[in-house]
């Protein structure tokens, strides 16, 4: 956060993690949506690499993209260790018919079992709601991991550092590019003020707290409260309105989405289905 | 100095093996070839990335979705500091891209064939890569200094992605009847278009001659495309696969592999344009090219009005 630009306010209040342990399972749910949101995003960044409007931003959204496989792969191989161990036995680990991986995790779950983020979900369109939705993303990732990177489960502690690291720059790229385009030219201000609009109403959900976020996440409307500040910040500079109004939509975080998750999946998984079992 | 002199001094300096430096006197043939072939070895990267790019939302795990991105932003890093050292010799990189998008300009014919199954992303990184680093190793010692520096870089990075692409067949290779089709399905697709990336025989090349003189190149293309022969041979057997060629056989007088006839008419009816790919890859390339051009004009928009109010600041 070393850009002006960009400067999260860290003076902002601490959140606290609650200290209620979280109810059995929840942990799981937790991270498999950690897990899910990371790779979904994976999926829809990756398909800038090789098109991207310049090969120095066609690198950068590239890695971005491998920052977030790379928590993804974290996130699942996490959950795995701990669905292995817990006598939860959930769909996955029946279809394999053998112990949850990550692979088992990611590829073989269903639109109604992944719990992503329903912004992550919306699609590339142009260069302006790429980096909208990348925006509004990693500075909710980033107010989260620096909570949760204060957790007493020690490897959620451990990824989330790890993490905080990345979005830090994720935030620093995507600001710097919302302002660029926002207080670029005519053009570029109008194709982001509406990538502001298509995206807005899948931003809410963000701050509507799932079940098995209780007991990991307490007091999830500081959060909001973080996050809006840095947006407004950003925004102003960029010349950018925020919409008022608008009705959020909701469900993904609970395994009910968008239609455009089904098409995502299928394309995903589909290797790993029609062989299962394989070793690739 | 006559330009006899300086074309004397040059070639010895050639001779001496010391490196040409951008801002050193060359002819303007040398100068030419090489904003040719390191253009050419530019567009091939970029465009290289494309049928790749192809089975990043499709790879089937995690680790071979990671790895494969990693590959192809590789291949996009190689793009750009090959057009850095083609534009220390004067030619910008808006009209290297030009020439791309126009036609005037090559890239690899290898890349105008699809890539259709999972096992392509082993194929093509164990022969394309494979066929593409003995050019590049020959090229680290280039006389450009410029372009040798770049290919060194390359070369450790495609070394690399060669290892990659063989380990993914390797899992193939060792998987179910479908995996082992699958894998030797690429195999036999694959094989002829790498040999024919070394480019036309010896007899048939126009470029040689000058070029090893200059010590632009340093091996022929027949040299190169035989050394890549011998060593697929070995590596095939590893995987318990085979090579698409009943003429490979070992010639105890060469102490080389023989092989069979490559189909040259395939190789020109595909750098003419009829590949399966030619139109849409230079097609998904301009594409990106023109949708991006919005963004370019805005950081451009935006980078002025910044410096103007830096401007207005200090007064």
């Amino acid at each position: 956060m070393q850009s002006e630009n960009s400067s999260v306010n860290t003076e902002a209040k601490k959140i606290q993690t609650s200290k209620v342990p979280p109810s059995e399972g929840f942990r799981e749910a937790f991270l498999l949506h950690l897990a899910d949101t990371t790779l979904i995003l994976t999926q829809r960044n990756g398909a800038w690499c090789g098109h991207g409007p310049i090969l120095e931003q066609d690198i950068a959204i590239t890695n971005i993209t491998l920052d977030l496989i790379g928590q993804s792969r974290n996130f699942y191989q996490y959950a795995a260790k701990l669905i292995n161990e817990s006598s939860l036995a959930p769909s996955p680990v029946e279809k394999a018919g053998d112990e949850a991986t990550e692979d088992s995790l990611a590829y073989l779950r269903t639109e109604r079992e992944f719990k992503n983020l329903l912004l992550v979900e919306q699609e590339n369109g142009d260069w302006a709601q790429t980096i909208v939705r990348q925006f509004l993303f990693s500075v909710y990732q980033y107010f989260l991991f620096e909570q949760l990177q204060n957790s007493k489960d020690d490897q959620l502690a451990a990824i989330a550092a790890k993490s905080l690291k990345e979005v830090t720059y994720h935030v620093s790229w995507s600001a710097d590019w919302v302002i660029r385009l926002g207080d670029g030219t005519d053009e570029s201000n109008e194709r982001m003020q509406k990538a502001i609009a298509a995206l807005w109403p899948y931003t809410g959900e963000m701050f509507m707290q799932a079940d098995y976020e209780q007991g990991i996440i307490s007091e999830i409307h500081l959060l909001k409260d973080r996050w809006i500040e840095k947006v407004k910040t950003v925004f102003e500079e960029a010349t950018l309105a925020i919409p008022e109004n608008i009705f959020m939509q909701s469900g993904g975080k609970n395994g009910v989405h968008t239609e455009k998750l089904g098409h995502i999946l299928a394309e995903m998984q589909y290797l790993q289905r029609t062989n299962l079992g394989a070793k690739w | 100095m006559q330009i006899h002199d300086l074309e004397k001094t040059f070639q010895e300096k050639i001779d001496k093996e010391i490196k040409i430096e951008p801002k050193d006197w060359m002819p303007d043939a040398y100068r030419k070839t090489n904003v040719r072939q390191i253009s050419q070895h530019a567009h091939s990267e970029v465009v290289g990335m494309l049928p790749e790019g192809n089975w990043i939302s499709r790879a089937p795990s995690l680790k071979r979705k990671a790895i494969l991105i990693a590959k192809v932003q590789d291949e996009a890093g190689h793009g750009l500091y090959l057009y850095s050292a083609a534009e220390t010799l004067g030619t910008s990189r808006e009209q290297m891209i030009d020439d791309l998008h126009s036609g005037k300009a090559k890239y690899s014919s290898i890349f105008n064939y699809p890539t259709l199954t999972w096992a392509d992303m082993g194929a093509v990184g164990w022969l394309v890569d494979g066929a593409a680093i003995l050019n590049q190793v020959m090229l680290c010692r280039t006389s450009y200094g410029p372009y040798a520096r770049a290919n060194v870089r390359i070369c450790k990075e495609e070394s690399f992605h060669q290892r990659q692409g063989f380990e993914t067949l390797m899992v193939l290779a060792n998987g179910t009847p479908e995996q082992k089709a699958m894998c030797q399905d690429a195999i036999n697709r694959w094989w002829w278009p790498a040999l024919m990336m070394f480019g036309p025989k010896d007899s048939e090349s126009t470029n040689n001659d000058q070029s090893m003189k200059w010590k632009i190149k340093r091996k022929t293309n027949d040299e190169l495309r035989q050394q890549f022969i011998d060593m697929a041979v070995q590596q095939v057997k590893v995987l318990g696969m085979t090579l698409p060629d009943d003429k490979l056989v070992w010639n105890e007088d060469r102490k080389h592999y023989d092989f069979g006839e490559i189909n040259w008419d395939e190789f020109w009816s595909v750098v003419k344009g009829n590949g399966q790919c030619n139109k849409q890859r230079l097609d998904a390339r301009k594409k990106a090219h023109e949708e991006g051009a919005w963004v370019r004009e805005a950081a451009v928009a935006y980078a002025k009005k910044k410096a103007a109010r830096l401007l207005t600041k200090v007064a």
